[in-house]
């Protein structure tokens, strides 16, 4: 079994130990949308202080881990106008549908909520035409 | 002490999401690119993630949350249009890019110009996704 799909067991593993974190001791989704789109928009203003806690840990605990251990390669694109075209999809996208991949996938999924299966279902399968149409067709990513 | 678990969280969800190779766009636009050199990784990440998960939520009911308050009620099983078409568009920017909004926040450090780009365009798409959402039920009302 190829090292990568072993690290992605492990990180699998502490991510839902962190969704488990968040419900039993705050009682909150771990969704990621959710909790940065109710800052952006203010509907979070009520427990902003959780939310920017949290981020505040999703950001600083991986720049000190790539200190120490180089997974800093992210093959990100250098094309801005798709950075930006995509940008807006998910920003809009997870806010419409009330959730992205941690909180309807990971968190919805895990007690078999019917609306977490059927959004995962529609990003997967948005996500596999997207790369039909603009990797194989266009070639633009 | 809220806060403290909130960040306590964030960290483990950031620390997993570099550990199992999320935060690298090509192991996610492998996954979604079935008919290219597909990458199951994802699938592995999403399974690993799913088993705690499932065990924390066997454990809330009958129960409250260590720090107070309830936990949250499992929603009506409500499919309606916003659901699929936002996620829809959220599944085409995700293969774009190569990242959804956990990983794109947990690389914001890692030093490279594209993904700060996106998570400025992302929270612009969140300060905007209301404005949206009216407009589209002005012009096709939701059932």
């Amino acid at each position: 079994m190829p090292i990568e799909w072993i690290y992605g067991l492990i990180g699998g593993f502490i991510i839902g130990t962190a969704g488990a974190v968040f419900l039993l001791a705050n009682g909150r989704i771990m969704g990621a949308s959710g909790i940065i789109g109710g800052l952006v928009d203010g509907t979070g203003r009520g427990n902003a202080a959780e939310r920017i806690a949290f981020l505040a840990g999703l950001i600083v605990l991986p720049f000190i881990l790539v200190q120490f251990w180089d997974r800093s390669e992210t093959h990100v694109s250098e094309n801005w106008a798709v950075l930006i075209a995509a940008g807006l999809l998910v920003g809009i996208g997870t806010r419409i549908a009330n959730g992205c991949t941690s909180g309807h996938g990971v968190c919805g999924i895990s007690r078999l909520s019917l609306r977490g299966i059927v959004a995962t279902v529609f990003y997967i399968l948005a996500g596999g035409l997207t790369m039909v149409v603009f990797r194989h067709l266009l070639g633009v990513i | 002490m809220r806060s403290i678990f909130a960040f306590v969280a964030g960290g483990l969800f950031g620390l997993g999401l570099a550990i199992s190779g999320m935060t690298d766009t090509t192991k996610v636009q492998g996954w979604l690119d079935v008919f290219g050199a597909w990458d199951p990784t994802l699938a592995f990440v999403m399974g690993g993630a799913i088993i705690p998960m499932a065990i924390a939520w066997l454990l809330t009911p009958n129960r409250t949350p260590l720090l107070g308050g309830s936990f949250p009620e499992k929603s009506a099983p409500k499919l309606g249009r916003n659901l699929v078409l936002g996620s829809f568009l959220f599944g085409a920017g995700w293969a774009l890019a190569g990242l959804c909004p956990g990983p794109a926040m947990a690389s914001l450090t890692f030093g490279h110009m594209g993904n700060i780009v996106f998570v400025i365009a992302m929270l612009a798409g969140m300060v905007v996704a209301p404005k949206f959402k009216s407009a589209l039920d002005t012009a096709v009302p939701a059932e």
